[in-house]
């Protein structure tokens, strides 16, 4: 009975760490060689053939298609400069530039990866959309009303998750976070 | 006590094997992967225009609205692949997926250097099996190895403002993906 009963705990203890620890790693991201600039973080391993068992494991749980290393890099960011997490009732300033590439866009998404329906159709900005300052930076407000200037529409969803593609770009799997690889900061303006 | 703290520690080991064990198995059984999402609608080794995402509807999660997308869904048992792609005006790239969604390899219009960016698909057995005076006259032409018999080709042109989309759509709709056999009969 005693051995019966121990060798059920030690199942039970085994399942819930082993699906607890897949659930974790699958929901947080534990893929390898993360490059986290500012509130941005690439997987740039990911896109390329060596991707490992975890980044293949939430790509298949998820459903989409990694961007190739050679197409380019995405940088995600769900929470702003100071590890807030990103509110779409909040209005949400995206400033700075971006590391050199071809091209770039911004795109915002549910955290299942949905786009967010707006009167404007707008769900993101392409590099050559944007109108920048003198010096050759941008602004763009993430805000659930109309902005002046670049305004991104987060619909007023509560959690949302920006998506910065660098197309054609050499930031890649030996890139290291500095100067080189400006990203734009993300700060809070107001919420409500 | 000391018992039970064994058994603890026991389990959690076990926990460990559990969760690699899923891990690696995750890929191999998900039914909602990109590639099984695409072969309900992508006939074999021909390429099929994907919608553009809206909030409505999108063919898979976290799509690039910019961009006009097409995909040839392919399976090299019957031989090797050929595929040609024209160049949209902004950018246009090709990215290669095994069928367990892994990118193997991705080449866009400015790597490729031309009007249209021509590619060989075949396995490693395959490209060992060509006859040697075929590679020389196929140099100018690029091979690629697939590791899996199946996956994805994911063929996307860049539309910079929403104005260009149609043109982007109308370069991805020229693009083809057919088998080398096929290719080479006369018509």
């Amino acid at each position: 009975m005693r051995l019966l009963l121990g060798s059920l705990f030690a199942l039970v203890v085994a399942a819930v760490v082993g699906l607890g620890a897949t659930y974790l790693a699958l929901t947080r991201g534990a893929a390898f060689g993360p490059l986290t600039i500012g509130s941005w973080t690439a997987w740039p391993k990911t896109g390329t053939a060596d991707a490992d068992p975890y980044a293949q494991a939430e790509i298949a749980r998820i459903g989409r298609l990694p961007t190739a290393l050679g197409d380019g890099v995405a940088f995600t960011a769900t929470s702003d400069d100071n590890g807030r997490r990103l509110d779409g009732r909040c209005d949400v300033v995206l400033s700075g530039v971006t590391p050199a590439a071809r091209f770039w866009t911004l795109t915002l998404y549910r955290p299942d990866g949905e786009l967010v329906a707006n009167s404007l159709s707008r769900f993101g900005f392409t590099s050559q959309e944007i109108t920048r300052f003198a010096d050759g930076s941008f602004q763009i407000v993430v805000a659930p009303r109309a902005n002046p200037g670049n305004w991104l529409p987060t619909g007023g969803i509560e959690r949302y998750i920006l998506l910065l593609r660098l197309y054609d770009t050499a930031v890649g799997v030996s890139t290291k976070a500095g100067r080189e690889v400006p990203m734009p900061a993300v700060n809070v303006r107001s919420c409500p | 006590m000391i018992r039970w703290l064994l058994l603890l520690l026991g389990g959690a080991l076990l926990g460990g094997i559990v969760h690699l064990a899923t891990i690696i198995i995750l890929p191999r059984t998900a039914t909602q992967d990109a590639y099984s999402r695409l072969a309900r609608s992508a006939p074999v080794n021909a390429v099929t225009a994907l919608a553009t995402p809206s909030p409505a509807a999108a063919p898979m999660p976290f799509m690039d609205p910019a961009f006009a997308s097409a995909v040839c869904r392919y399976d090299l048992s019957q031989g090797p692949l050929k595929l040609s792609v024209p160049v949209s005006p902004a950018y246009t790239s090709v990215s290669f997926y095994t069928r367990y969604d892994v990118a193997y390899y991705a080449i866009n219009d400015r790597a490729a250097g031309r009007r249209v960016i021509e590619l060989d698909l075949m396995t490693p057995d395959q490209h060992n099996q060509m006859p040697e005076d075929e590679d020389i006259t196929a140099a100018d032409r690029l091979i690629v190895e697939s590791p899996t018999l199946t996956g994805l080709i994911a063929i996307r042109a860049l539309a910079p403002e929403p104005g260009l989309m149609s043109v982007a759509q109308n370069t991805i709709a020229a693009a083809k993906c057919v088998r080398a056999d096929d290719a080479n009969r006369p018509n």
